[in-house]
């Protein structure tokens, strides 16, 4: 909470020290050497450290594109890890310059909160996780339930509307820090956690023991689009951090990954060779390296490989592609063309 | 700027004529003028600069967003509210969750740090050394950690709701925290609560006369046991005027939760312990000190003037003590008042809680964060006017 205070306090000072600063922040990064990212401070699979300090996350992954794309090198990059409340001030001071922290667009948040959305890179929604001793089979058995959510998140006002909508009363229990407020849930303090589905898969395939005495309900309440995020005022910016999730799905759809990408490099197909980089021209409308795309396959991987290592079927929150299935299966991930 | 500053040092020199900055008296006023004009200069240009930046990023700016649906639910509330309801209200039902919680706290730290502030003196040498050691450990450990203990202490130590815990018909003990039954709504009840602010009015009044006459004739007129009286006799005759309504509210296990009754939920009573323990202990120094401030002669000559020992500590003792004991005790008030903002750790809904949830909907950390120090200072400052106005009541009239 005292951070959460300090940063926004710390971002009425910044925002007023920054006054004039009329630099490109590509420059200002470059010259800095590494991009600073802002990621969930302990969230599986999206935002998380290991032991050993070293970040994984599906978030993590698209910050690291974004590093691969300026400086050829997923290392040159700072994370700082960010409560639900300090995200903002964080990115609107400038704190960070890509916030990759499982953040829903929203208008206000894309108009008055200051914010450019790149493309979304997790198409979530919000549900339910009840103890099975309860019985419940629905979100409409919930009324009169004790709900636990964390504080600053769209996820609290999907649940009052959700609520009213249904004529049916609730109480919350609002705790700022993810952690606390999953204890608080385990230790039996509410009946219900609310959070985005991905998250309570994340929290349930966290606890150490009894994750099967959990269920996540049917209900999906809201639309929650996951996106990075930069500040308004710097489109070279934005563009850079825009394409450089876009080359992941693309590099999907054309059946490229880590593993094979040299094997495309001198493909027949003009596409991929523009996309590459192979025929230049790309690149240098980004204002990058014109084998930038090539650098983000080989380095971090395409938008499938992503998703399977950090959320997949294979790792404890064993989430299914979903909405997040290309488009040319059935899901919503879809790129503009790369010409 | 500049202008303004340079008109002003001209207006403030008396005289006009007889300008000389050799004259200390002009040399003191016009080094207040250049600082006090320094500071307004920085400050504007800091709140200009901070304005045209958020503009620039066109980052919404002033205070509308208050009259706005807030649309988020609050857990506890003493006033009535909503998803429904405005910005500006969820707001004020935080104000006054941290009003209510720094006020019971404070009562309490300061009941529980006198008795263990006396304890501490006691001549018994198991009861002092216990308020020793209560002293030594609770205000040696972080006000956060002890928190969380006492919300872990809820929240793990007792029994889930369904299995609660039943001491007495109707009470209920739970991880949902202390249910009671409460007397069903009546009209007697307000009627009790004016017959109560008309005792408070009457005692202060009877105060007044009895001083007077007390100053005119000597005779003392026994003003404590008059105000007792009133203050219990007019509710309880207001409560059998207004038929004496005996219904109770009784909460019944419905669903998830109990309904109906009186909650006390696990976060207010941590909060509520958390600050009042941690106070306590720097109370009970404070209260110690005062007492061994107040040299044992003066107890010695309330005797010999054959004052029993009531009045002795009533109007000798304590008069001398309190001396010492408030200026510490209005900075423990204001640390505990504070502290409170501790409570979004644990889901207590106090102003900083609402304030920050209001900021991450809008957007508008600054506007947020003012509303929170804006808040603080008045809060703190009505507590540092009110104690120091006790102060200098209580005070060593120099003669």
């Amino acid at each position: 909470m005292k951070s959460g205070i300090l940063a926004a306090a710390a971002a009425a000072v910044v925002v007023t020290a920054g006054a004039g600063a009329h630099a490109g922040l590509l420059d200002t990064v470059k010259s800095r050497g590494f991009v600073q990212c802002g990621v969930n401070a302990g969230l599986p699979g999206f935002g998380n450290p290991d032991s050993a300090g070293n970040w994984t996350g599906l978030d993590v992954d698209f910050c690291r594109a974004v590093a691969v794309a300026i400086f050829n090198d997923p290392t040159k990059i700072k994370f700082t890890p960010l409560s639900a409340q300090q995200r903002f001030p964080a990115i609107q001071s400038g704190e960070v310059d890509v916030l990759s922290r499982n953040t829903t667009v929203t208008l206000t948040r894309d108009t008055s909160v200051g914010l450019n959305f790149a493309p979304v890179t997790y198409y979530d929604g919000q549900g339910f996780m009840v103890n099975k001793k309860l019985g419940v089979k629905s979100a409409k058995e919930l009324n009169g339930a004790t709900v636990c959510v964390q504080s600053g998140t769209t996820t609290e006002l999907n649940l009052a509307d959700y609520f009213r909508s249904n004529n049916m009363e609730y109480k919350p229990v609002v705790i700022e820090s993810e952690a606390e407020v999953n204890a608080a849930y385990f230790a039996g303090r509410c009946d219900v956690r609310t959070a985005d589905v991905s998250d309570l898969a994340a929290t349930r395939g966290s606890v150490a023991s009894g994750a099967e005495d959990h269920v996540i309900l049917p209900e999906v309440i809201s639309k929650e689009p996951l996106a990075p995020a930069v500040r308004h005022g710097d489109d070279q910016w934005f563009d850079i951090v825009k394409w450089s999730i876009n080359v992941t799905i693309q590099a999907e759809e054309f059946g490229i990954t880590s593993k094979n990408v040299d094997e495309f490099v001198n493909s027949k197909n003009p596409d991929i060779l523009r996309f590459l980089g192979t025929t230049p021209g790309m690149g240098k409308a980004l204002g990058v390296d014109e084998k930038y795309a090539y650098n983000i396959i080989k380095k971090v991987g395409n938008y499938g490989e992503i998703f399977d290592r950090n959320v997949g079927p294979a790792t404890p929150l064993k989430l299914e592609r979903g909405l997040n299935a290309l488009w040319t299966k059935g899901g919503l991930q879809y790129t503009a063309p790369f010409r | 700027m500049a202008t303004e500053t340079r008109t002003a040092r001209g207006a403030s020199v008396p005289g006009g004529s007889s300008f000389s900055l050799s004259d200390p008296t002009v040399r003191a006023v016009v080094y207040q003028i250049l600082v006090v004009g320094a500071v307004v200069l920085v400050g504007w240009f800091l709140i200009s600069n901070t304005l045209d930046n958020l503009a620039r990023r066109s980052i919404a700016t002033g205070y509308s967003f208050l009259e706005r649906e807030a649309a988020f639910g609050i857990g506890e509330h003493l006033i009535d509210y909503s998803p429904k309801d405005t910005y500006g209200r969820a707001f004020l039902v935080g104000v006054l969750n941290t009003l209510k919680v720094s006020i019971i706290g404070i009562i309490l730290a300061t009941i529980i740090g006198t008795l263990v502030g006396v304890a501490r003196l006691s001549s018994n040498w198991l009861i002092a050394r216990l308020a020793s050691a209560y002293v030594e450990i609770v205000r040696n450990i972080p006000p956060l950690l002890q928190l969380f203990f006492w919300y872990a202490l809820v929240s793990d130590g007792l029994p889930p709701v369904r299995s609660a815990l039943n001491p007495l018909p109707g009470v209920f003990l739970s991880q949902r925290g202390l249910i009671v039954p409460a007397p069903s709504a009546d009209p007697v009840w307000k009627m009790m609560g004016i017959a109560a602010l008309v005792a408070v009015v009457l005692t202060i009044a009877i105060r007044f006369w009895a001083k007077a006459r007390q100053a005119k004739t000597g005779q003392i007129f026994p003003v404590g046991w008059t105000a007792l009286g009133l203050i219990l006799g007019l509710p309880l005759v207001a409560y059998i005027a207004g038929g004496a309504p005996v219904a109770l509210d009784m909460p019944v296990l419905k669903g998830f939760n109990f309904a109906g009754g009186m909650v006390i939920s696990p976060e207010f009573f941590a909060i509520l312990t958390g600050l009042t323990v941690y106070t306590s202990a720097f109370i009970a120094e404070v209260v110690r000190s005062g007492i061994i401030a107040v040299n044992w002669g003066q107890t010695e000559a309330a005797r010999a003037l054959g004052l029993p020992s009531g009045p002795t500590l009533r109007l000798v003792i304590l008069p001398q003590a309190l001396r010492v004991i408030v200026p510490p005790l209005t900075s423990q008030y204001l640390n505990l008042t504070k502290n409170s903002s501790l409570a979004l750790a644990i889901g207590y809904p106090d102003l900083v809680s609402i304030a920050n949830t209001t900021l991450n909907q809008t957007g508008q950390a600054i506007e947020g964060v003012t509303m929170i120090m804006g808040t603080y200072l008045s809060i703190s400052l009505s507590i540092s006017l009110f104690m120091n106005w006790y102060n200098k009541r209580i005070a060593l009239v120099e003669r």
